[in-house]
């Protein structure tokens, strides 16, 4: 306890559903979820393998916290080699689905080959059946998990589902589960579209237990009173959601705009999370209806939504799902940034619709929005035209061609395809690779490092590609968490770096929410691994199995052909001067901190893991 | 002082807290399926509605059961199972009009909300004031001080 301690290996190819026993020698090296699960994939897949292939293998993981009462605790995560960036993929999602597959009897589910044609998995407690799924492949998401309840007649089945998207080969599409949870980055849901499987569902009633329950009751009772009495846990993202950023990122003069060429949005205030629970002049209802609550969380940043019912976005579409005239899963502060400042676009309810679009489709929201702010940008420049965009009048600014795109991307169609090979490739393939604003082929998240130092270095060096959920020094930097830095120094980041990322890499392996680590450390996170798990599992030892799969991954992607010299940034943050703002004249000071970075880490001067630093870390 | 459990639907956002709470002291086990409580959610109306006994006072399950195995707490004006009388005839889960006694597969036993002893664990569990345990008499005493305050002119 409080792993199940099986495994569930599906294989596609010949159609076998097998338990297994859980490599617990693995599991006391990595604990659970992204580190048990990284594990498992670089023994198993070899680092070339082309991710679309057959031999790609998918690891959905759960971590030993997953489905007990710690707060967050219903995180699961999708591990598997990216098509879009060629390295490790590792994708977290909240909801009800990671919860259930643990309560079900399975620490993880392993996916691999390829079926003949479209299947779903379908779980119940101990029985795992591979079904056809050629009545809901080509549906959407939301299509699909309503056939399913249907036929299985059980309205608490969980579903994660691919959409049209991943099927049609957009390379971000994620596997969304309850709806609008998404496992979102790096094209996890590609991979699964690519193995034919639609859906994976599941139903567990046998429950979840832990090594000593009443040790377990004091230690999540007294971490969920730190999350309620935090200012962030407690009340800004309760009230604000994760949009409680926009305002704020905004005046540090860190929230890209225009495709990164300026880091001050002045629409920021109109789509920020301020602007969710203002009352609308049409039905006199908010954007925000309400908070929601993933699996066990106490935090409850989700937000649930509804879109103007007179908005351009939802007029005259006859064939539209009916819960955009409902609500769904509404805005987080990324999809914000990306489909809104990044494009230059602040009308609230066009990014609203998107946000459904991606829901409902399948779509990571930061890679699409990058993406059109990146062809945005080209076609203001004349590098694309009208002719290259299906006719789409692609300026900044304007939502109608931001609607239009999400909806093709969303299909996969026409421009819309294109869009989906991610900006990387869509820059690269009409000759300016320099607009594309990404690290190993993905696209960054809504925090301009000229602006916030720190993240820059995190971005060059993040395994998955650029990335805020690998090394949030933002808390650090502009929250004040666990001590404020200046966000325009290099000086020090190198370590605040290190030590974000290796924490986030325990936080993450344990099941439970990175965002309770804007309260919590790892000293407020061992007692509780310590009284659900036998053994001993102190902070130093998280520490230490933190560094452990960092060092892993970046392992597998320096195998993969990704090492040092892809620890780079885009040219403009190197080189083009924040226009205003805070940051004004400042660029990404990356040459300073990253040999500091490799010197702390114990790698050599070219990026690489050190025999002594794998010895040390029993790699 | 009798108490009562009271729900504010419109509070909820439906994390299942109560139901983990609940399962775990009633059967030790972190495991909704097991839980007295239930967060029925609402996906287009947007929101999520905690539900379980409310205790009744004429309790049709009490009356229903042909072995006397569900009695009152005395202490607590709970209705609770006597599992050593319980047969599991089930007759109390069709008696109840708001279905929230069920059977228990496992132990062959019906399960009930029992207020914990007086010491109900989903309204300890719940982070949002949701479930609250309060004065019976009292119930709706929240609510008509939020629409009293409805009066009072803004300032």
């Amino acid at each position: 306890m409080s792993w199940t301690k099986k495994v569930l290996r599906i294989n596609l190819t010949k159609g076998t559903c097998k338990s297994e026993p859980l490599n617990m020698e693995w599991a006391e090296q990595f604990l659970g979820q992204r580190g048990l699960a990284t594990k498992y994939l670089t023994e198993e897949v070899p680092p070339k393998t082309d991710p679309l292939s057959p031999e790609n293998t998918m690891y959905l993981i759960t971590g030993p916290l997953t489905g007990t009462m710690a707060s967050t605790a219903g995180r699961y995560s999708v591990v598997t080699k990216s098509p879009l960036t060629g390295v490790i993929a590792c994708s977290n999602s909240g909801g009800f689905f990671g919860n259930e597959m643990k309560c079900a009897g399975w620490d993880m589910v392993i996916l691999e080959g390829k079926a003949k044609s479209p299947v779903y998995i379908h779980i119940d407690d101990d029985d795992a059946q591979i079904l056809p799924a050629d009545e809901i492949w080509g549906k959407s998401v939301w299509e699909a998990d309503e056939w399913l309840h249907a036929k299985h007649q059980d309205p608490q089945l969980r579903v994660a589902a691919v959409g049209v998207s991943a099927e049609k080969g957009v390379l971000y599409a994620g596997i969304i589960n309850d709806l609008h949870r998404a496992a979102g980055r790096s094209g996890v849901g590609t991979v699964m579209a690519s193995k034919n499987v639609k859906a994976v569902t599941i139903r567990g009633s046998k429950g979840v237990s832990v090594d000593d329950p009443k040790a377990f009751f004091e230690a999540t009772t007294a971490a969920k009173k730190i999350l309620a009495e935090n200012p962030v846990t407690g009340e800004g993202l309760p009230a604000l959601g994760t949009q409680v950023l926009m305002n704020v990122i905004n005046e540090t003069g860190a929230m890209p705009t225009h495709n990164w060429k300026h880091s001050v949005f002045e629409g920021a205030s109109k789509i920020s999370g301020e602007a969710m629970l203002e009352a609308r002049d049409t039905d006199g209802k908010p954007n925000l209806t309400r908070n929601a609550g993933c699996f066990a969380c106490t935090i409850s940043c989700g937000r649930i939504s509804t879109i103007n019912p007179e908005h351009f976005s939802v007029q005259n579409k006859d064939d539209l799902h009916k819960s955009y005239a409902g609500n769904s899963g509404g805005l987080e502060y990324e999809a914000a940034w990306a489909l809104g400042s990044d494009t230059g676009i602040d009308d609230l309810d066009a990014l609203t619709y998107a946000q459904f679009v991606c829901n409902e489709q399948g779509i990571d929201p930061i890679s699409l929005g990058s993406t059109i702010a990146a062809a945005m940008e080209m076609f203001e420049e004349g590098f694309i035209t009208t002719k290259d965009t299906d006719g789409i009048d692609l300026k900044f600014g304007n939502a109608e061609a931001l609607v239009k795109c999400t909806e093709l991307v969303g299909k996969g169609e026409g421009f819309g395809a294109e869009l989906g090979q991610g900006s990387a490739k869509f820059c690269a393939k009409h000759g300016h690779p320099e607009l594309s604003m990404t690290v190993r082929g993905q696209e960054f998240p809504a925090y301009d490092p000229r602006g916030i130092q720190g993240m820059g270095l995190g971005y060059a060096t993040s395994n998955r590609g650029a990335c805020h959920l690998r090394g949030y020094t933002v808390a650090s930097e502009v929250l004040g968490i666990p001590i404020k830095t200046d966000p325009l120094e290099t000086e020090g980041k190198a370590g605040l770096q290190i030590a974000f990322q290796n924490a986030t890499a325990a936080f993450d392996s344990a099941g439970i929410c990175i965002f309770t680590s804007f309260a919590w450390s790892l000293e407020d996170v061992a007692p509780q691994l310590n009284a659900a798990c036998e053994g001993e599992w102190t902070v130093e030892r998280l520490g230490e199995i933190g560094e452990r799969i960092w060092n892993l991954e970046r392992l597998y992607n320096e195998a993969a052909g990704f090492g040092g010299a892809s620890d780079t940034l885009p040219p403009r943050l190197l080189k083009e001067g924040a226009t205003s703002g805070p940051a004004e004249g400042k660029v990404s000071g990356l040459a300073t901190m990253l040999p500091e970075y490799y010197a702390e880490r114990g790698w050599a001067k070219d990026g690489s893991v050190t025999k002594e630093t794998k010895a040390r870390l029993g790699l | 002082m009798q108490m009562s459990l009271v729900i504010d639907a419109n509070k909820c956002t439906g994390c299942l807290q109560c139901e983990m709470a609940c399962s775990y002291e009633g059967e030790g086990v972190f495991n909704p399926t097991k839980s007295r409580i239930k967060i029925f959610p609402f996906h287009d109306e947007g929101i999520f509605v905690p539900y379980t006994c409310t205790q009744c006072d004429e309790a049709w399950c009490m009356h229903a059961c042909p072995v006397e195995a569900i009695v009152i707490n005395k202490a607590t004006g709970a209705k609770e199972i006597v599992n050593d009388l319980c047969v599991g005839c089930k007759v109390c889960t069709i008696a109840c009009p708001f279905g929230t006694v069920n059977y228990n597969a496992d132990s062959g036993k019906v399960i009930k909300c029992d207020l914990c002893g007086g010491d109900p664990e989903c309204a300890k569990a719940c982070p949002t004031d949701a479930i609250t345990y309060q004065d019976a008499n009292w119930t709706g005493y929240d609510k008509m001080k939020d629409y009293a305050a409805k009066a009072v002119p803004a300032s």
